[in-house]
């Protein structure tokens, strides 16, 4: 009924080529951004926050990252999880190096120097491609992470080993360390969440998103149709790692507070997003917000239905857990192997046809 | 000889030792991806899997015991009587044969034609949920692995280069011994794919898909045939590698030391499995061994990585691998 391009004129190219064009999915979409820093704060609470707002939020990000790479540009990573400790790193080693610097800074400065770190392990790529580079990129994942745990320097001597987030606060609410308030960290979380996909979306759909997407459906057509592959290639592998670095900053800093890289950033994480990027959909944005919430929401839900409905031991729920959450996957990839975004887009071309069936 | 030297090359007989057990979990990885182009990240876990059968049956085990404790409330565990080895072994291979032809019928049948990068997501599904069932089958403790293979250090080995350089080697029987069996299954596996008439199914489908299909093979059937031999391959695997460190869930870890391994031989030749084993076990037990205690040790995490992505730098088909021809 209300799910129609039918009366709703676009009158200038600007209009035209938004990203929203049916006037509902507008109205949708800025209700969510509405209720999502206009509400939420308000109700929010530890567990909501800790359980699921934060890593959806902070996954969300990690996964438009990879996504970039992966979905826009065709170059498989799974060293996703090194990048992100070396986004926790930075972010560690300059609030402890800069005590002054605010934590906006700070987090961006973590992407930056991810993007670096990206690049130099995206040059490969030149050469190597499909699965050689997927596991080539794995030597980054173990590389970094043991680079992190032997090397005293990044956790600055300290006898555990452990890296912890001092506190740091952002126009006087402490935003990071045990005594931030839960609406904060979200906040904080959700204003970069928010301006990350605006801009990926943005980037995506210019001039370098087409070379990123001209190089994934076929690198040689592209280069002999004028894409450099070396710009397009390196240039993804910064914007991915720099989303990454972002995520793993904010991973540490706001959410874990306390990190030891072998736990936090190790090679299930690389699978683990590379699972949202994959349930999600590749190439799409809103994907990777459904991919992150999917594989965030579905533990928990686990979880709380074994032990808390069945009474079962919480080793056997957590074995029943991997079960269901293969099966799952594999379920998924068989039924819809372009993700939930897929399904999305459909439901709503069926929504658009309503009640007509073609 | 100096001391030195006489300890690289202990140090480098166990590397090509441990490289054995390398390309023993890379073979069954080529084995799929040549006939099937799956990349089948699952390999490591179905060699857990494969170990944590044999154990349980050889022990008369009760599958799902603690599962069925739990909802049913009762108390079973063993069925009271221990298997012999040799028939543990033979049931074991008859459950991956089994597991084999499920995974073809039930997942990889659907996903005929999707894009490589979903099927090898698919086969990580595949690990999750084998890790899980084998977890929920026989448990999770660790668990010792005994099929009669000699164990502990090789008297004679010793002995004689104690006499020759005055430095007795220290190498384990049990290396020896899955080295020998290595080189058995190889041999078999060739004669298999050589001489026999599914193995010249399983070449053909490898080469030419369609080309296998119109002369009237069954992809199906070669599909499950390859699943179950990469099955078998899993379970000599994780027979070594149980024997060696016990049954427990690092035993899946070790698909991912195989990964460099593939790297450098190449994703589709068997020698080039074995030769890229035996490269990544001596480099990285030499690197450990020279360079290691300099900056840390724990080196042999990420050596392999790095090695094989310098050397794919200038051959990015591995060094054995058939040569990648891009066209428009």
């Amino acid at each position: 009924m209300f799910y129609r391009e039918a009366g709703d004129f676009k009158t200038s190219y600007a209009a035209d080529s938004q990203t929203f064009p049916i006037a509902f999915d507008r109205w949708r979409y800025y209700f969510v951004i509405a209720a999502g820093f206009g509400l939420l704060p308000f109700i929010i609470n530890d567990y909501w926050s800790n359980a699921i707002l934060l890593p959806f939020l902070i996954y969300a990000i990690a996964a438009i990252g990879l996504n970039i790479l992966v979905g826009y540009c065709g170059q498989v990573s799974l060293g996703t999880g090194g990048f992100m400790a070396v986004g926790a790193y930075t972010s560690y080693k300059l609030m402890t190096a800069f005590p002054w610097l605010d934590m906006v800074s700070i987090t961006i400065l973590s992407g930056v120097m991810t993007a670096i770190v990206g690049v130099a392990f995206g040059l490969p790529s030149l050469r190597i491609k499909g699965f050689y580079l997927a596991v080539a990129t794995l030597a980054a994942q173990f590389f970094l992470i043991w680079l992190f745990n032997r090397v005293p320097w990044f956790f600055n001597y300290s006898a555990s080993g452990q890296i912890s987030a001092p506190e740091r606060s952002l126009f006087g609410q402490a935003v990071t360390g045990p005594a931030a308030d839960p609406s904060a960290k979200y906040l904080f979380c959700l204003v970069f969440a928010f301006a990350l996909a605006w801009l990926a979306r943005n980037l995506t759909r210019g001039s370098v998103g087409r070379q990123w997407m001209a190089i994934r459906d076929m690198d040689i057509a592209a280069e002999i149709i004028g894409v450099n592959p070396l710009r397009a290639k390196l240039s993804a592998f910064a914007v991915s790692s720099f989303y990454v670095g972002i995520a793993g900053a904010l991973f540490f800093t706001v959410y874990l507070g306390a990190a030891e890289p072998g736990t936090a950033f190790g090679i299930q994480k690389s699978f683990l997003v590379l699972f949202m990027v994959i349930i999600g959909g590749l190439g799409s944005i809103f994907g990777s917000f459904a991919g992150a919430a999917f594989m965030v929401l579905l533990p928990v839900l686990l979880t709380n239905v074994l032990t808390g409905a069945f009474g079962w031991d919480s080793a056997l729920a957590r074995h029943f857990e991997f079960v269901i959450v293969g099966g799952l996957i594999m379920f998924f990839l068989i039924v819809e192997p372009h993700g939930l975004a897929r399904l999305w887009a459909l439901a709503k071309e069926k929504l658009r046809l309503w009640p007509f069936p073609h | 000889m100096p001391d030195q030297l006489l300890f690289a090359a202990e140090v480098s007989i166990n590397g090509l030792m441990t490289g054995v057990m390398y390309a023993l979990v890379a073979l069954g990885f080529v084995l799929i991806y040549k006939a099937s182009g799956i990349f089948n990240y699952a390999q490591g876990v179905m060699a857990l899997f494969a170990a944590m059968t044999l154990v349980g049956i050889q022990e008369g085990r009760v599958p799902f015991a603690h599962l069925i404790n739990s909802i049913t409330g009762a108390h079973v565990s063993t069925v009271g009587f221990e298997i012999p080895a040799i028939l543990a072994i033979l049931l074991t291979v008859a459950v991956m044969v089994g597991f084999a032809w499920l995974v073809q019928k039930v997942v990889f049948k659907h996903l005929v034609g999707q894009e490589p990068i979903i099927l090898f997501m698919a086969t990580i599904g595949l690990a999750y949920f084998l890790e899980g069932v084998s977890d929920l089958m026989w448990g999770s403790e660790i668990r010792t692995l005994d099929v009669g293979l000699p164990q502990g250090i090789n008297d004679a080995i010793d002995q004689g280069t104690f006499n020759a350089f005055g430095y007795g080697f220290f190498i384990d029987n049990l290396d020896i011994a899955a080295a020998i069996i290595a080189a058995i299954l190889v041999a078999v596996l060739i004669a298999f794919s050589q001489y026999t008439k599914q193995g010249r199914a399983m070449r053909a489908v490898a080469d030419d898909h369609q080309a296998a299909l119109s002369v009237g093979i069954s992809l199906n059937y070669v599909w499950v045939l390859v699943w179950s031999l990469a099955g078998i391959v899993a379970l000599v695997a994780g027979i070594m590698w149980g024997s060696k460190s016990g049954v427990q869930f690092s035993l899946s870890l070790i698909a991912l030391k195989a990964l460099p391994v593939l790297m450098l031989g190449g994703f589709t030749s068997i020698p080039g499995a074995i030769v890229g084993g035996l490269i990544i076990g001596v480099g990285e037990a030499l690197f450990e061994f020279a360079v290691g205690p300099l900056i840390g040790g724990a080196t042999e995490n990420w050596f392999a990585y790095v090695l094989a992505l310098a050397f794919l730098v200038f051959r990015p088909q591995g060094l054995f691998g058939e040569r990648i021809i891009e066209r428009v």
